[in-house]
């Protein structure tokens, strides 16, 4: 299944939501046009509901990472969200466990950007 | 007596579309095999890593050049073959991604995936002089 995303404001919270597969040239491009497209727009906590992702290869991490890197220099914050196993296992893998903040519901994972 | 190793070579084009492709087989040749769904998703993303690899450094996706994929189906394990025909490249060259001043890197985990996910992971030059990465999946038996 190709990648999908939508965004959502959640009060000063933008939820991407995912479908798919984050992988080189395919959802890869399309997440990084969308971190780009809501920065422009000065939205600049993101929220990444990855329920729908299904598997990410090591470009699709890449672009998780350069978005991370993206959002913190322009002084917002980049938070993950629904995880499954294999996408955990991936980010235990590669210590990118350790770099995001991970939640498993959404409302606690809005809750922490007021933090 | 022991059987003779059961053998499937393809030749890739130098698009993105081969990893995916590759991938597809490399899972299916792993359910053919006999291992379960958690080792096909995991032979399959090796697969993947390592034609990515090909496609994007050995071969900068240039077209002309080629990915040799081979499988070599073993009585205890399945034995993967990627060859490029880049510049070639040394496993111990390959930073951790997982140290400190790697880990926001943008790149570099494809190797560390591969070697995560396969019992066995080398690097050799092949016989025309690009990368020959090989890896191993052994059954659980």
């Amino acid at each position: 299944m190709s990648f999908k995303a939508t965004s959502r404001e959640v009060g000063d919270v933008t939820v991407i939501d995912m479908d798919g597969r984050i992988t080189l040239g395919e959802g890869s491009a399309l997440l990084r046009d969308l971190i780009r497209e809501n920065l422009a727009k000065g939205q600049r906590n993101i929220l990444l509901n990855l329920a729908g992702i299904n598997y990410i290869d090591s470009s699709g991490l890449g672009e998780l990472v350069s978005g991370y890197r993206l959002i913190k220099s322009e002084g917002g914050e980049v938070k993950l969200l629904n995880l499954n196993k294999k996408v955990t296992d991936l980010l235990q893998i590669t210590k990118l466990y350790t770099v995001f903040d991970i939640h498993t519901q959404e409302h606690q994972a809005l809750a922490s950007f007021k933090d | 007596m022991p059987t003779k190793p059961q053998r499937i070579e393809v030749v890739l084009e130098t698009l993105i579309e081969s990893i995916a492709l590759a991938e597809e087989m490399g899972v299916r040749v792993a359910a053919a095999a006999g291992f379960g769904d958690d080792d096909q998703y995991k032979i399959g993303l090796a697969v993947h890593e390592g034609v990515m690899n090909a496609f994007q450094y050995g071969n900068e996706e240039r077209r002309e050049r080629k990915i040799h994929l081979t499988f070599v189906l073993h009585e205890e394990k399945l034995v993967i073959h990627v060859v490029d025909q880049g510049a070639g490249f040394r496993l111990e060259d390959v930073p951790d991604p997982r140290n400190d001043e790697n880990v926001l890197s943008d790149s570099g985990r494809g190797v560390l995936l591969m070697r995560a996910f396969m019992d066995e992971v080398d690097v050799v030059s092949s016989a025309a002089g690009g990368a020959e990465v090989v890896m191993a999946k052994r059954h659980k038996r």
